[in-house]
């Protein structure tokens, strides 16, 4: 549900850097989304399409870099993929997971025109 | 110079057909999307560090006890400590008007189709105290495990609560509020002999999710448990003031 605020921050940010540049139309966003964001692409990409109308983006192309989840064991330091209802080692049995990638959610580049 | 094939300005004409355009001007960003919700976090953590403050901010699922247990804490503290209340919800001035009713200065916050308390409305919320003294300040969000999880809004921890009524397994459900947690909060076990809820399993279950989590199993109805979180709010604010001190150095 959040993924409508975060959407509108996404547009924000875009046009603001667009008319830094003197652009008057964005060709495409990409978008980090990390698989330990709590966010859900899907619903970014649906709110997207209703933010961007009347804005620089309208039209323009969505990219979302999708960000696996990778984590270390505290506990054995063994390296593994993480999602959100990852809780132990898949090692050790361990629960003390450190997040090491994941949690990305940021605006990575603004194609203009 | 032509920006869709870089030809020079030599005057040749030629159309491009959409397949073959290049991708304009990239521009590189590198900016968080919760970039913005963060600087005003990060204001409101100046603010309360400036005046001293210890910040919480209550999450949980809509009915799981926030309301109530701000009652009997501020009834139950309010001679020895100084708090106000920010109440977040939909709709309704009901909560602060049951905050009120103990004595204690409560400023309802209404998000609206808002799911979740931003900084932005802290910062704001903030401004109906400016003259009063103060100690602790207890944000009640949105009854919702999902989103105010991605929000920081400036406070010294948030405090889980789950209800002995809802199910064990809450925190491998809503594995990001509870992580995003130090403190977790049992609250109605009063009702445990009424209820097949296995209290150990779901703190075991807590502590996979979240190994640092602080825990507290209390009931408002009878009392139990109240005394040692009341002593665990009295610990942090003394260590919140020696730190408030050493600041002042």
């Amino acid at each position: 549900m959040h993924e409508l605020g975060l959407t509108q921050h996404l547009i924000e940010i875009a046009e603001r850097v667009a008319r830094e540049n003197g652009a008057t139309q964005v060709r495409a966003v990409k978008v980090e989304i990390g698989a330990l964001a709590g966010v859900v692409p899907e619903s970014v990409e649906f709110c997207f399409d209703v933010c961007s109308r009347g804005t620089l983006l309208e039209g323009s192309r969505l990219e979302i870099l999708f960000i696996p989840g990778r984590g270390r064991c505290y506990d054995c330091q063994a390296e593994c993929t993480l999602d959100t209802y990852t809780v132990t080692c898949p090692e050790c049995g361990g629960f003390s997971l450190e997040r090491l990638q994941g949690k990305e959610l940021r605006v990575v580049e603004v194609e203009v025109d | 110079m032509c920006t869709d094939c870089g030809c020079g300005p030599s005057g040749h004409h030629h159309h491009h057909s959409p397949a073959e355009q290049s991708p304009g001007r990239a521009l590189r960003v590198e900016e968080d999307l919760l970039a913005k919700n963060n600087r005003f976090a990060a204001a409101n953590r100046r603010l309360f560090r400036e005046k001293g403050l210890l910040v919480y901010n209550l999450v949980s699922s809509p009915g799981s006890g926030k309301t109530t247990l701000l009652e009997r804490t501020l009834t139950e503290l309010q001679s020895e400590l100084h708090f106000a209340v920010l109440e977040g919800d939909q709709q309704t001035s009901n909560d602060a008007e049951r905050i009120a009713a103990t004595g204690v200065p409560a400023v309802q916050i209404n998000t609206g189709s808002g799911c979740h308390l931003d900084a932005h409305m802290i910062g704001h919320g903030m401004e109906n105290f400016a003259e009063l003294p103060l100690d602790i300040v207890m944000i009640e969000n949105v009854g919702n495990l999902v989103c105010p999880a991605a929000f920081d809004l400036g406070e010294d921890a948030k405090i889980a609560l789950l209800s002995v009524t809802e199910g064990e397994d809450k925190p491998l459900k809503y594995p990001d509020m509870f992580r995003a947690a130090d403190i977790l909060i049992l609250t109605k076990v009063d009702l445990l002999p009424y209820l097949r809820f296995d209290i150990e399993q779901c703190k075991a279950f807590a502590r996979q999710v979240n190994p640092r989590l602080r825990i507290f199993e209390l009931s408002c109805q009878n009392g139990a448990g109240l005394p040692c979180w009341y002593d665990w709010l009295r610990q942090e604010i003394a260590a919140k003031r020696s730190l408030v001190r050493d600041d002042g150095r």
